[in-house]
């Protein structure tokens, strides 16, 4: 108990071993939300973090209405694919059937942005859970069994950790062969090192507590007492890291489409849209501004998209670090 | 401190040796013929259908165990063969060389202003503590760590290429123009006779050879591709700066250096930042790392001919010794500066007796 008081310093409370009366997941899920709340408590009581986490909210919802803000031309099979008005290919300005004008090849820019959001929003949740599986299952396993295990896997870890992660993600998804499914791939393999030190970390300091000595005295095999004792009292911190981090990837998944190797052609997908007025910096010789909007508004979107998660993402680091609060 | 040296030094190798594992078995993932281009030395060897194809994966040994092929892949690796890239019409070896010194210049360019820039402001920020200096500065580090490389060099393009260049050609003669040079420059440069190319690095060769126009055609071309590279790093480490610099200020022996009366220009510089440098030296490590991807997107926004950009097209192409050829050179490179940031550590903070 008192290590892990240690380690976080933070008002959240170390999640309470589970007794024998209270049923495992709803005991953990009520104290995992009890410390995602204090957290949250604490995000709303500073302007800039509060903004961070209301311009999120706000992504979020335009992921998930995105059929209905931008509904999708009627026998469109795949709403992912951004319809097509014609064949030219200059962009044309913003008007009211196109409120954000097209882009190269007559794609609408409006569309390609809002359910671009929803593209975002999958790439970041599908490689940071699994990313985090991984993550989790190497650390908790390096740091509970310890000795050769924990040499081998760190070693591992090691390796891993020797790549520039941005090139390593281009070997891989060149490899595999292009596509937002290859660089969901690529990230995960290129993604999992930070969590399964810092679990690996946070497993040694939980599992010297006393209730998993009692846990092995009543008998329970290694992988139920890593499980259901150890992994649930050290998991915290790493699910906020990892959380922060579905911006950093979503970034990352655009920098990757913006070169190419992303998402296939005309699918909605910021990285995308950028990667479209590359073509268009330069207007006509009359109005030497001509396509701005093929740049201006995919930009905005994708930097309004990581400002939140900065703001959050200081804020968190704030809270987690005490010694550096009111330094900023 | 020398048992720790050796130690890491010793390290080397086995990292090494655990990356171009991992790579090999990535690798596993292409059918055999694919990986044939990371043997051959040039295209020709690929021509005569299947037959000599698959006498070509008897010759290369693609059809052995996996450690006899690991071993024999390495040796090649090893001997500076990484197999002919595609993109570039040469070896992978000779693109790598060829264009390195293009993607040092811009790194050098990019990596001094940045870390002086960074330091010079996290201190005066730091000083200046909820100023309106200290203000200002977080907003733009703020818009600098949000803008995505990508976004911001665009932006960038469109504003100064776009429309200041073309608002006042004569004005800004070659300047935020994509490419490395102006295309007279570019002839005058390739022209051996009046043009030695000492180092590759055209600002330093164009000194060298006293063409000071070619110079200032250069450096007028570089200011984008740095700007854009270093923007978010330099909004970063000043950030980290101040942090520090504000930890530093706190401490008993700052207090103590101005309690005996020291002038508080000594009591920053002497004292406090010397201090607040010590993690900013890791961070450094970190940002040069950062640049090596960087530079990919960077240079293939400006359209600079580097190593960034090469790789870049060769990723579009599917064009994979190439790739890898580039990941085998960042890694190695980002092995050694890692090593060196661990060495300088011990050197800046004695306190840090890694042993």
């Amino acid at each position: 108990m008192k290590a892990q008081q240690v380690k976080t310093e933070t008002a959240l409370e170390p999640l309470a071993p589970p007794t024998k009366n209270q049923s495992f997941w709803a005991d953990n899920l009520r104290q995992l939300w009890a410390n995602t709340w204090s957290v949250l408590k604490q995000l709303f009581k500073n302007p800039l973090s509060a903004s961070g986490f209301i311009i999120l909210l706000g992504f979020t919802l335009v992921a998930l209405l995105a059929p209905w803000l931008a509904p999708p031309p009627e026998r469109h099979f795949n709403p992912y694919m951004i319809p097509q008005d014609g064949y030219s290919s200059t962009p044309h300005p913003p008007s009211v059937q196109h409120p954000l004008g097209t882009t190269q090849n007559q794609y609408d820019i409006f569309y390609g942005l809002i359910w671009g959001t929803r593209t975002a929003f999958i790439i970041g949740i599908i490689v940071i859970f699994f990313t985090l599986l991984v993550g989790i299952v190497i650390g908790a396993v390096s740091g509970y069994f310890g000795g050769w295990i924990d040499e081998i896997l760190m070693r591992i870890t090691e390796i891993f950790l020797a790549f520039p992660s941005l090139v390593a993600t281009m070997v891989l998804v060149t490899i595999l062969g292009r596509g937002l499914d290859k660089v969901m791939i690529a990230f995960i393999v290129f993604g999992w090192m930070a969590y399964a030190r810092l679990i690996r970390g946070n497993v040694l300091q939980a599992k010297e507590n006393t209730y998993v000595e009692a846990a092995r005295a009543a008998g329970a095999n290694a992988a139920r007492i890593l499980f259901r004792h150890v992994v649930p009292n050290a998991i915290f911190p790493v699910l906020v890291v990892a959380s922060l981090d579905i911006g950093t990837v979503v970034l990352g998944a655009a920098a990757l489409s913006f070169l190419g190797i992303g998402a296939p052609e005309g699918y909605a997908d910021w990285g995308q849209m950028i990667n479209y007025a590359h073509n268009w910096i330069l207007g006509t010789n009359d109005d030497k501004l001509a396509y701005w909007y093929t740049i201006f508004f995919p930009g905005l979107t994708i930097s309004l998209f990581v400002l939140g998660w900065n703001f959050i993402g200081d804020a968190f680091r704030d809270i987690f670090d005490p010694r550096l609060r009111g330094t900023r | 401190m020398l048992a720790y040296i050796a130690r890491r030094l010793m390290l080397l190798p086995l990292i090494l040796f655990g990356v171009t594992i991992l790579i090999f078995i990535m690798l596993q993932f292409m059918n055999p013929y694919a990986r044939l281009k990371l043997y051959v030395r040039s295209p020709a060897e690929l021509k005569g259908g299947t037959d000599q194809l698959d006498r070509l994966l008897v010759k290369y040994g693609l059809n052995d165990p996996f450690w006899v092929q690991y071993g024999h892949w390495l040796e090649q690796v090893a001997q500076g063969n990484l197999g002919w890239s595609e993109t570039a019409k040469t070896s992978v070896l000779d693109a790598i060389q060829n264009r390195f010194p293009a993607t040092a210049e811009l790194t050098l360019y990019a990596i001094v202003p940045l870390v002086f820039f960074a330091i010079w402001m996290g201190v005066a920020a730091a000083v200046r503590h909820n100023l309106w200096a200290d203000q200002f500065l977080r907003f733009i580090t703020v818009i600098g760590t949000s803008l995505p490389i990508f976004v911001l060099g665009l932006f960038l393009l469109m504003i100064c290429y776009g429309l200041l260049y073309r608002h006042l050609p004569s004005l800004f003669e070659g300047w935020f123009a994509p490419g490395r040079l102006s295309e007279w420059a570019q002839a005058a440069v390739r022209d051996s006779k009046q043009f030695n190319s000492i180092t590759g690095m055209v600002t330093i060769d164009a000194i060298l050879n006293g063409q000071w126009r070619i110079f200032w055609d250069a450096l007028g071309h570089l200011i984008l591709p740095v700007v854009g590279l270093s923007f978010s790093g330099w909004a970063y480490l000043q950030r980290v700066m101040r942090s520090s610099m504000l930890e530093t200020l706190r401490q008993d022996y700052v207090t103590t250096a101005r309690a005996k009366g020291l002038p508080e220009k000594r009591v920053i510089v002497k004292h406090a930042r010397r201090n607040a440098l010590i993690p900013i030296v890791t961070l450094v490590g970190f940002t040069v790392i950062g640049l090596l991807g960087g530079v990919i997107i960077t240079e293939t926004i400006f359209n600079y001919p580097g190593l960034g950009n090469w790789t870049a097209a060769a990723a579009i192409q599917l064009d994979i010794p190439s790739v890898l050829g580039y990941v085998l050179f960042a890694t190695t490179l980002l092995i050694l500066i890692n090593l060196i940031v661990d060495l300088l550590y011990t050197v800046i903070d004695p306190r840090v007796r890694l042993i």
